[in-house]
């Protein structure tokens, strides 16, 4: 019988994917953001699976929202890195210090 | 074993799998195109848990929008990934340690706890109804309860699009450009000259 634990077990391979997704790829700009977006899945994941397994549906509304936000950051995260490339000619991560922070 | 427990190792079993082929192909073209099965693996998972809304909302917006976004700026931008994979396996280890730590703490988290037998008892925020479907509970939640949070994503999304044009447009000098106000305050007057020209002699 599949219970809440093996949906959370998923959850928290696939954020460990994430994060080890983001130290292997650090030069890598888009793949960074996959990894934020495989991330933000894990905890909709865990969400909608206490949701269902609570009997209470506000978890899947707020994995609603985090689902708007992840698209929204998408969206910022890609034009600054078109902005980026534009004026630069690359997207290494460690060139980005125009700003000098 | 039943069929919900085949599917749910299915689909927990394929998304694993382009999760991890997501953060190791070697070409990002590979990587959404695996983020793309990881979703929909991810959204056969949801509904097998009774969330069928979300799971075409994950469909309809990771698949079909910000999948073909990431793609769109792979394709478009003229990007050397051969030299950004460079000394990208010296990472591996700390990474490996990171990512490492991060799952056992959570598995310990998940397979250990136990919930109070008191709080099963609390009134919950939003029962599931039984004969009504997915869709119309989360409606019916999402337009009363949190109508201001609902409104607030909505502006977080106009915020995204509108910063997102104003990243990206570009005024380049020298670019011949249709100047819609231009063309529409043009009148037959300004626009045709009528010269009387003699015959044999030319304009």
């Amino acid at each position: 019988m599949i219970g809440l634990v093996h949906y959370l077990t998923v959850a928290a391979i696939l954020f460990a994917l994430g994060v080890i997704g983001i130290f292997l790829n650090r030069r890598n700009v888009i793949v960074i953001l996959m990894s934020i977006e495989l991330m933000l899945l894990a905890v909709n994941i865990n969400l909608v699976a206490f949701s269902s397994f609570l009997n209470d549906i506000v978890g899947q509304v707020f994995a609603l929202f985090v689902l708007t936000v992840a698209a929204a950051e998408a969206a910022i995260g890609l034009a600054i890195l078109v902005v980026f490339f534009r004026n630069r000619g690359t997207i290494a991560v460690e060139d980005v210090n125009t700003m000098k922070g | 074993m039943s069929v919900t427990a085949a599917f749910f190792y299915l689909f927990a079993g394929i998304t694993v799998a382009s999760a991890f082929l997501v953060i190791s192909a070697r070409s990002p073209v590979h990587s959404v195109l695996f983020l793309i099965l990881a979703f929909v693996n991810a959204a056969a998972l949801f509904i097998l848990l009774g969330a069928e809304f979300l799971a075409m909302i994950l469909i309809v917006v990771y698949v079909g929008a910000v999948a073909v976004l990431f793609l769109f700026v792979i394709m478009l931008l003229d990007i050397d990934f051969a030299q950004l994979r460079q000394g990208s396996l010296q990472y591996l280890p700390i990474g490996m340690v990171v990512g490492a730590i991060f799952l056992v703490e959570l598995i310990l988290v998940v397979t250990t706890y136990v919930v109070d037998p008191a709080l099963l008892n609390l009134p919950q925020a939003s029962q599931a109804v039984e004969g009504v479907t997915n869709t119309a509970q989360l409606g019916a939640v999402l337009y009363t309860k949190y109508v201001y949070f609902f409104q607030l994503s909505g502006l977080i999304l106009l915020v995204a699009m509108i910063g997102a044009i104003v990243l990206t447009l570009r005024e380049r000098p020298g670019v011949k450009r249709q100047d819609p106000a231009r063309q529409s305050a043009r009148t037959s007057e300004t626009s045709i000259e009528i010269r009387k020209v003699n015959s044999r002699e030319g304009v």
